[in-house]
């Protein structure tokens, strides 16, 4: 870790790979959680529908549910778990391969520290973009509860708006936000090393991918426990 | 001129290399010649840092490389230029972006500089046209001249070159070694090339380090390579049967002269 802030390149030359690898990251990983997250959100809707079959609980309830599921728990963590084998296995893959075609080495001869110049900038890329991630995820899965509400009939669209209205918690908004934050880190971390240390060849590049996925996997599901343990 | 002195290396209980001393001259295409795995690429990572020996030293022109201080080795390795065996062109980068990296990380010069400087190294090394065509789009022979303008643009004054021919036709590879000799003279760079190719011995090989199980076993110039009396160099050259043909022909000519 002391490796990335040592000997940094200029910042205008961090702030440039920074961008890209936002980029990389970010707008590349848009279209997934756009879908995922819209699916959840219609899903969770569904299925508190079909449990909350009971006449002395409001229609309301089902979008007040989707809400609090959705930004306490389904955005942050499914989208981080969706990132991590989208994201993660990228940085490995990318990071492996540079590191078996003598890449990184490249880097090295030229006087640059590799790792400063490849790692930094994509954790610091992972920490801006995980959080619009996971609020695009917030926003798309109560919207696709609503359309899957509406669309089967489960409650109408003013029950629904009146529940994701009601008893609004702007501080979990902040955890999950907070929860991103963490998740990018281990995410983009661990990929990064797992894919920095790779040795050998293309075998190795794969396992170093799959070993950065399931390490980021569990780590993102312990710490989101810890998380709640610790911030609600 | 480098001079190493006295270089260990060892991986686990394999020793890697056993105390090689030497010098490379200025000017001249040294080699490192040898065959797999008598460590010849370790001992090429150790002189441009890659891999820390265990003991012993590198000196480049006079200033001490090995254990010295980080800013004094960075100063050192930015006026190297390596071609890796596999030419480590960066994947996501054209030849153009790829040749102009060291210049925008290492050299402070106008963007207009830079661009001429690229040109100009692309053109040295016959690739005019290849600006921007991605590493996936190029040849084997065009990624080893890219890899070569690449480590020349900087104006570096060491050149590494690990196994340039690996993987090449015998045509291209020739021309390759053909440009290494060229670019070390005209420049008059340091260069020493990792090599197993007899080919590169008798075209470009000015200074020749034999190893053998990290051993130096022999050292010479390609003019009296073939009259080594080193039993271990001998049983290496003529592996190749066109050198055994070629030493037969020798023979013959100087028994039919006496």
């Amino acid at each position: 870790m002391s490796s990335l802030f040592s000997r940094t390149e200029s910042p205008r030359i961090l702030f440039n790979r920074t961008i890209d690898e936002a980029i990389l990251i970010g707008i590349n990983s848009i279209f997934i959680v756009a879908i995922v997250s819209t699916f959840i959100g219609a899903v969770t809707c569904v299925q508190v529908a079909y449990n909350l079959n009971n006449a002395f609980i409001p229609r309301s309830t089902i979008g007040f549910m989707v809400r609090e599921m959705t930004i306490l728990e389904l955005a942050p963590t499914i989208t981080s778990i969706v990132l991590a084998g989208k994201v993660g296995s990228s940085i490995a893959g990318g990071l492996g391969t540079m590191q078996i075609t003598e890449q990184v080495d490249a880097l090295e001869v030229m006087g640059i520290n590799s790792a400063s110049y490849l790692v930094l900038p994509k954790i610091i890329a992972a920490l801006i973009v995980f959080p619009m991630l996971v609020v695009l995820a917030m926003f798309l899965s109560i919207a696709g509860g609503y359309v899957a509400g509406t669309v089967t009939d489960a409650l109408t669209a003013q029950e629904y708006i009146t529940g994701i209205r009601g008893d609004f918690v702007p501080y979990n908004i902040t955890f999950a936000l907070i929860k991103s934050f963490v998740f990018a880190f281990l995410i983009s971390s661990i990929s990064s090393f797992r894919g920095y240390y790779t040795s050998g060849g293309a075998l190795e590049v794969g396992a170093a991918s799959t070993t950065a996925v399931t390490n980021s996997v569990i780590a993102v599901l312990i710490a989101d426990f810890i998380c709640a343990q610790l911030l609600l | 001129m480098i001079e190493i002195h006295n270089i260990h290396k060892t991986f686990g209980d394999k020793k890697v290399l056993d105390g090689i001393s030497g010098v490379f001259e200025t000017g001249k295409t040294n080699l490192l010649l040898g065959a797999s795995g008598t460590g010849k690429s370790v001992l090429l990572k150790c002189i441009v840092g890659l891999v820390k020996p265990d003991l012993g030293s590198v000196t480049f022109d006079g200033t001490y490389f090995t254990n010295n201080k980080l800013d004094i080795r960075q100063e050192i390795r930015r006026k190297i230029g390596m071609l890796f065996q596999s030419s480590a062109l960066f994947d996501s980068m054209t030849v153009e972006e790829n040749v102009m990296f060291p210049l925008k990380m290492l050299a402070k010069m106008p963007k207009d500089e830079r661009m001429d400087r690229v040109n100009f190294c692309l053109k040295r090394v016959g690739l005019e046209n290849a600006n921007k065509k991605m590493p996936s789009e190029l040849s084997g022979g065009m990624k080893k001249r890219v890899g070569i303008a690449r480590a020349i643009a900087p104006d570096c004054t060491y050149l590494f070159c690990d196994e340039p021919n690996s993987g090449l036709d015998p045509l291209t590879a020739l021309k390759i070694d053909g440009l290494i000799k060229e670019i070390t003279e005209e420049y008059n760079i340091t260069t020493i090339v990792v090599t197993h190719d007899m080919n590169s011995v008798i075209e470009i090989g000015d200074k020749i380090m034999f190893l053998y199980e990290g051993k130096k076993l022999w050292e010479g110039t390609r003019d009296n390579i073939l009259d080594s009396d080193v039993p271990k160099l001998n049983e290496f050259i003529f592996a190749n049967r066109l050198m055994r043909d070629a030493k037969k022909v020798e023979e013959e000519e100087n028994g039919s002269h006496q």
